[in-house]
């Protein structure tokens, strides 16, 4: 549970991240946009200040954040895994390629690692059907992501974190 | 209008073109002019490294030369590209060049005189050298419009564009009367390359005569359809192209206020489309007073935010009005009642790029290409079960076989060609024997598909027309807004069918219930999600019904694609003893070896069907195979 410490602090840092906007309602995704931008994702306090900004009822900013596939109401991993299910992707595998990012990150798409390394999702098509299938890691297209690229792309984030850890010590 | 103020159009306009054409053939006098191909599917495919290979070996070599992104030619097979125009040579295009590659093309081409011929993919000049893309047999059937900027000028950089021609039509509509640009788009025969096919200057005549201020032009670029990028590469690789289209438009129909409604998944193109608008108006071609003139018109970008109805004209306007993105009755049609409940014009990317083309060599040339009821060229993402997979525009009229089997170069593998999904998740299925149907709006609706934005996705003998028909309906019912009953529970239950068959189960007279439940949801629904949702679906059935029925009373899935419907099987008498590799690569471990006899076998329990031991396994023992239903395998 967020406590009112983090409260007041996502409240600030949403007021600052609405400066430049003006309140109209047609500002309501942009806003949007930039406060996800800014924070991660969109909490209930940063949803509640922007319907406060734009003088709207909060329940048509949490009913367009649930509209859009983009918005996320919960906090993302440092690491986004997007596994791409566009036609070609799925045709040649996309759906195996899922499989293997749920079982290895043992979570389901939506759904962040327990320990906020991952988040896993899927997007309908980044536009690279002939890598096909893709999954953008960290807003970069990886091209033929095979169960067995799956495990090379995480145990590159391990090593990278073990060489992080030794240089920290 | 006054006659004072139209003269000074013309004369901006050349000055700005002459600065242009300066700025362009200084760049020509370097020692060479390096572009590399880094839209964002050459990205993906390192396009990137090799930039940067490209600058750091040129800083070690002290040789100054231009490095320039630019877009994507449409060759994607051949990622990384880069070209390498070199005076004396004609420019070299590059294919799969990595950084290595690179940094020889600098010492030995570029430094030294030898153009590494073993990375050429073509010239895009004759000569006689190298062989040139225009003789390859793929161009007898391809004629590039709107992608030809693509690929060959730097997008992020506006006197490109210009010194190429652009612009000029925008200043040649400014000295026009509206009407009378109206005319020239109406005399071509353009139609909307959104889909659907309306008469773009049926609609521009609408908007013009629709009474209201301000008027609004929105260029739809909420490419959602999964499998087709042509508009994502159009922003990427040519984005003033659009642009001028736009201004065009808002000119002839009396428009002050634009916005290109983007994907936000398109981030590059957001990014090239923003700096492109920032340039357009430092040179007066958008903003007040454009060129000088007393016409003004500006655009605003706006990302979309990842919701497939929002390509539907009359959602999209309520996403931009800040609401979920659901559509509405039509009519009133937007050009009459749109944005803001005013006249507002909405056209397609493509529609769009191609209205400088028209405005330029006029209606007539335009007209001429292609077939009589749809003319000009059409654009497709080619992708899937095809060896030159990319962007490609041949003019309409060309047939399946000829962009599958001449421009493709056919299927990968040896494999057979099954099917040709054209139109995305609104489209159809085609099988073999529509090879021969010449591509337009009305042939494709006729044979059950459309032409749908353009993605164009070949299958072959390893997909199952039954999963791809259960793949679209799953997309199109979880991106469902929900407003239309039939659309939001037809759709789901059709899909429960389908996965229900997916399994092998369901009865064969649920094929009619689903066919008319298909027919069902056309009727009841508002927009052209819900009406076109079935498309895959009733296509599927009628071409492919025998797969269903193999799927319901056999629990075989001719294809072995349905998980649940096949099992992975070593042949023992196949299996090479002292060999590893199926064991090593199994990401469940689910492979183990025979305690006496040493050949491996497969855990059916553990196995997750994710093919990985196939492909593993070495081609000469070719030891694993795929059995449907899963009750073949020997006990």
């Amino acid at each position: 549970m967020t406590n009112a410490k983090e409260k007041t602090k996502i409240k600030e840092q949403t007021r600052r991240l609405l400066n430049r906007f003006s309140r109209k309602r047609g500002n309501l995704i942009p806003t949007l946009q930039r406060v996800q931008a800014g924070l991660g994702y969109l909490p209930r306090e940063a949803m509640l200040e922007v319907a406060r900004f734009l003088d709207i009822p909060e329940v048509d900013v949490y009913g367009v954040v649930t509209f859009y596939n983009q918005f996320r109401l919960n906090p993302p991993g440092k690491h986004s895994i997007r596994v791409c299910l566009g036609t070609a992707c799925h045709m040649k595998g996309g759906y195996i390629t899922l499989d293997a990012w749920k079982r290895r990150l043992k979570i389901d798409r939506g759904q962040t690692t327990p320990d906020r390394e991952f988040d896993l999702d899927t997007v309908a098509c980044v536009g690279c059907c002939v890598m096909a299938p893709v999954t953008v890691v960290d807003d970069k297209p990886e091209g033929q992501v095979e169960p067995t690229k799956v495990d090379g792309i995480l145990l590159s984030f391990e090593r990278e974190r073990k060489k992080r850890g030794k240089e920290k010590r | 209008m006054k006659a004072s103020q139209l003269s000074g159009v013309a004369p901006t306009f050349q000055k700005i073109k002459k600065r242009a054409l300066m700025r362009y053939q200084e760049l020509q006098k370097a020692k060479a002019v390096i572009m590399v191909g880094a839209a964002t599917c050459g990205r993906a495919a390192g396009a990137l490294e090799v930039l940067r290979a490209f600058k750091s070996e040129l800083k070690k070599q002290k040789l100054d030369c231009p490095v320039i992104e630019v877009g994507c030619m449409g060759h994607c097979y051949a990622e990384p590209i880069a070209i390498i125009n070199k005076p004396g040579y004609p420019p070299i295009v590059y294919q799969q060049v990595n950084a290595v590659i690179a940094k020889r093309l600098v010492r030995e081409f570029i430094l030294g005189d030898d153009p590494c011929l073993e990375f050429v993919l073509g010239a895009l000049e004759e000569s006689e050298l190298v062989p040139s893309l225009a003789d390859f047999p793929r161009a007898k059937f391809e004629q590039k419009v709107i992608l030809k900027n693509c690929g060959h000028i730097d997008p992020e950089d506006i006197d490109h564009y210009i010194a190429g021609g652009g612009y000029s039509a925008l200043a040649k509509a400014l000295q026009l009367k509206p009407q009378k640009v109206i005319e020239e788009v109406k005399k071509s025969g353009l139609r909307g390359r959104g889909g659907a096919g309306f008469a773009t200057g049926d609609k521009w005549a609408i908007c013009r005569q629709a009474p209201g201020s301000p008027k609004y032009v929105i260029c739809n670029a909420d490419e959602g359809d999964p499998g087709a990028f042509m508009d994502r590469a159009i922003l990427e690789s040519d984005p003033h192209s659009v642009i001028e289209g736009m201004s065009i438009a808002a000119y002839a129909v009396g428009a002050n206020y634009g916005y290109i409604y983007v994907r936000a998944e398109y981030p590059l193109a957001v990014h090239r489309t923003r700096l492109a608008l920032r340039q357009a108006r430092k040179l007066n071609l958008l903003g007040k007073n454009i060129l000088g003139g007393n016409f003004s018109f500006d655009i605003k970008l706006f990302q979309g935010s990842g919701a497939f109805v929002c390509g539907e004209e009359s959602a999209l306007i309520a996403s931009l009005e800040g609401k979920a993105g659901t559509p509405n009755h039509r009519p009133p049609y937007p050009a009459i009642s749109g944005l803001n409940g005013k006249p507002t014009l909405i056209n397609n990317v493509k529609t769009l790029a191609f209205i400088r083309h028209i405005i330029d060599k006029g209606a007539k040339w335009f007209s001429g290409i292609g077939t009589k009821n749809s003319p000009g060229t059409a654009v497709f993402a080619l992708a899937g079960k095809v060896v030159n997979t990319g962007l490609i525009e041949v003019p309409m009229g060309t047939t399946l076989r000829q962009v599958i089997f001449d421009v493709g170069s056919g299927i990968p593998g040896g494999k057979s060609f099954k099917a040709v999904q054209i139109g995305g998740p609104s489209g159809g299925c085609l099988p073999k024997s529509a090879l021969d149907l010449p591509i337009d709006f009305d042939s494709l609706t006729e044979a059950g598909a459309m032409m749908g934005s353009g993605g164009m996705i070949v299958l072959d003998e390893d997909d199952c027309m039954v999963e791809i028909a259960r793949y679209f309906l799953e997309f199109t019912q979880r991106e469902s807004c929900g407003k239309c009953t039939f659309c939001r529970l037809g759709t789901k239950q059709m899909l429960e069918t389908l996965s229900e068959f997916t399994r092998g189960k369901g009865e064969i007279k649920d094929l009619d219930k689903l066919s008319q439940l298909a027919e069902d949801v056309k009727a009841g629904s508002l927009c052209g999600l819900g009406r076109t949702a079935p498309n895959p679906v009733l296509t599927n059935l009628r071409y492919f019904r025998d797969e269903y029925e193999a799927h319901i009373k056999e629990g075989r899935c001719p294809a072995l694609m349905c998980q649940e419907l096949i099992a992975f099987y070593i042949i023992p008498e196949k299996c090479e003893l002292t060999c590893d590799a199926c064991v090593g690569t199994c990401t469940v471990e689910a492979i183990y070896s025979h305690p006496k006899k040493r050949y491996k076998i497969i855990d059916q329990e553990k196995c997750v069907k994710c093919g990985t031991c196939l492909t593993s396994c070495p081609p000469q023992y070719n030891a694993i195979v795929k059995l449907s239903p899963p009750s073949e395998v020997p006990k």
